[in-house]
């Protein structure tokens, strides 16, 4: 029997016993476990490069909860690339300013100033179920174009066998078990990943000692679409630190920081949580607007990592791979900039057009990832809770010159917000041979900017790119039997904040773009012998 | 540039009288935070994060 171990916001891909189910087991060339954000976006992206791949859930749809909630401007940009990030903005709420308390005082306000020019908002609030559910979605409109991507609900792996250059699946289904076999297997299955488990792999990294209490509130309430964050709450029972915060279909997401010792059941209470809440939402002006408990949850985390996210014909992605605490909103992001560099990578080796050793780059890139990320959340945490009278100490002699001195505002850390990491010195990158903005080195996300139409990012299209401002470029280029998209634009077509963030005070560029939308490498000027050797190291072919 | 770690205030007895008179009125939990608070300060004008480093040595040996 399959266990239901949670209730379904949306049941989106219902059990349906195929014929695979008896007999041989069946070869795929990739099986992800885990129907999560990012086991979906990797399958919506390799199914749209027209890789096959079969997704295994062992459930039938998204689980309830709103959980991730905070959603940073790459990860809609990465949406948008597979065709479902219209959906997320039109859905989401978008907000760029944050308030910060300590006890009753108002210490300062901070505003993303989001940057013009760029297709996608800095942030936007949207409960994860329908981050999911849009991916689905979109799912189902490729499969419909022909898109060969299988989801398999109810379909909860058992066992696991490794060969070396495959795996056998043991599976359980409502109807029984099963085998299949994978010569590729994306483990997405959450942070308590079975599949690590079955492998006996570690998983190691620090604990923090601490409980926190989520609320979904669904009110109507006039409380501005900010992110509110209290030191010290001077509410009762709210703990260390609090956080209100604006999702969509009036829901607002309430924490509060419990500490380490805790009766979860007695927490969990509903009285016990409208009691804090009411003091919460009364601390304005003694009012408490009506609202209902939508969701609530205890959670604890931890920041740790695989040494390795590929181990053979096996790979880790997103919690499975690498777990960080909530401040920051790096969790889901960053597992779905996981899912980003990875599809590419395994859409090439499985259709041969590049050696397997170009999925190391993929552990390489994404485990720099996962550090820099756990390092912001660890950072943060010990800033939200110190973790010595000395450290306190000094925490709220930063909260107290805040309210009056802007020099100690940048050391408040109520969480870093979850921007991509550069893939800086990393062995896929060519040559900086252009005196350019930073901004858009090897290695880095391109950021994005207007065209005269549209959008940068929206031209770069999921294959390898050249980019060329003000250059002459050959129409197509071809390497390797890769076909190489070109988007060449004059310099009268070349807008200013383009100009900005790609030329600088260089009259030209030639950009080699992977396409997960990471430069490679770039030039001043066109030469057929440079962009074939980048794009060959870019493949790991050399 | 390296720490400056030779004579450099004017006065020191009355920078030193000052600096005591500061805590004169302060229980033992203020004066940690008043510390905290100057640390802070001071740290910020110096700016310099190489020249932090060998503060922070220097004050950890000394």
């Amino acid at each position: 029997m399959v266990d239901v171990r949670y209730e379904t916001a949306f049941k989106l891909y219902p059990y349906e016993k195929v014929a695979a189910q008896a007999g041989a087991p069946v070869r795929h060339p990739v099986v992800v476990v885990g129907g999560g954000p990012i086991g979906m976006a990797l399958a919506l992206d390799l199914g749209q490069k027209g890789t096959p791949v079969l997704v295994l859930d062992d459930h039938d749809g998204v689980g309830l909860g709103s959980r991730a909630i905070c959603f940073a401007k790459r990860t809609l940009e990465i949406a948008d690339r597979l065709g479902a990030g219209q959906a997320m903005v039109d859905k989401g709420v978008v907000w760029n300013v944050g308030r910060v308390f300590h006890g009753e005082k108002d210490v300062f306000n901070f505003n993303l100033l989001p940057e013009d020019g760029h297709r996608n908002p800095a942030f936007i609030n949207l409960q994860q179920p329908y981050f999911e559910k849009f991916l689905v979605d979109q799912i189902r409109a490729e499969q419909t174009k022909g898109s060969p991507i299988d989801i398999r609900g109810r379909n909860q792996v058992t066992g696991l066998t490794d060969h070396g250059d495959y795996v056998t699946l043991d599976i359980d289904t409502p109807d029984g078990p099963y085998q299949l076999e994978a010569d590729w297997l994306i483990a997405c299955d959450g942070a308590r990943s079975p599949v690590r488990d079955m492998m006996g792999l570690s998983f190691e990294g620090r604990v923090f000692e601490d409980n926190f209490l989520i609320a979904d509130v669904r009110m109507k309430a006039d409380f501005p679409t900010e992110r509110w964050f209290w030191f010290e709450p001077p509410f009762e029972g709210a703990g260390q630190s609090a956080l209100l915060h604006k999702q969509p279909d009036d829901i607002w997401r309430i924490d509060f920081q419990l500490g380490w010792d805790i009766d979860r059941k007695a927490e969990l209470d509903p009285g016990r949580i409208r009691a804090r809440v009411d003091a919460m939402l009364g601390s304005r002006d003694g009012t408490i607007p009506d609202y209902d408990l939508e969701w609530t949850s205890i959670y604890t985390f931890q920041c740790r990592r695989m040494e390795k996210f590929r181990h053979g014909s096996v790979i880790f992605a997103g919690d499975s791979a690498h777990q960080v605490s909530p401040f920051g909103a790096r969790g889901a992001n960053s597992g779905v900039q996981d899912a980003d560099n990875l599809a590419w990578k395994l859409d090439m080796v499985v259709k041969g057009l590049a050696p397997d050793a170009l999925l190391d780059s993929y552990s390489t890139e994404r485990s720099h990832g996962a550090d820099e990320n756990i390092l912001n959340s660890t950072r943060a945490t010990d800033f939200l809770t110190p973790k010595s009278e000395t450290s306190r100490i000094f925490r709220n002699a930063v909260l107290q010159l805040a309210e009056k001195h802007a020099f100690a505002r940048p050391l408040v850390n109520s969480g870093r917000l979850s921007v991509p990491c550069v893939y800086d010195g990393l062995p896929l990158n060519g040559p900086d041979r252009l005196d350019g903005p930073p901004i858009s080195r090897p290695g880095a996300p391109c950021p994005d900017a207007p065209l005269d139409d549209g959008f940068l990012l929206n031209s770069l299209n999921g294959t390898f790119s050249l980019l060329a401002l003000n250059a002459d470029v050959p129409d197509t280029v071809r390497e390797a039997g890769i076909e190489i998209n070109v988007v060449s634009l004059a310099d009268t077509a070349i807008t200013d904040d383009l100009r900005a963030r790609y030329l600088g005070d260089a009259p030209s560029a030639v950009y080699l773009i992977r396409p997960d939308q990471h430069v490679t490498a770039r030039w001043a000027r066109f030469d057929t012998a440079s962009v074939r050797a980048a794009l060959r190291t870019a493949c790991a072919m050399e | 540039m390296s720490l400056n770690l030779t004579p450099n205030i004017p006065d020191p007895d009355g920078f030193y009288d000052t600096l005591i008179q500061a805590h004169a009125d302060l229980s033992k939990d203020e004066s940690d935070a008043f510390n905290a608070r100057l640390i802070l300060v001071l740290a910020n004008h110096i700016g310099d994060r190489d020249i932090l480093a060998q503060a922070l040595e220097a004050a950890r040996h000394d």
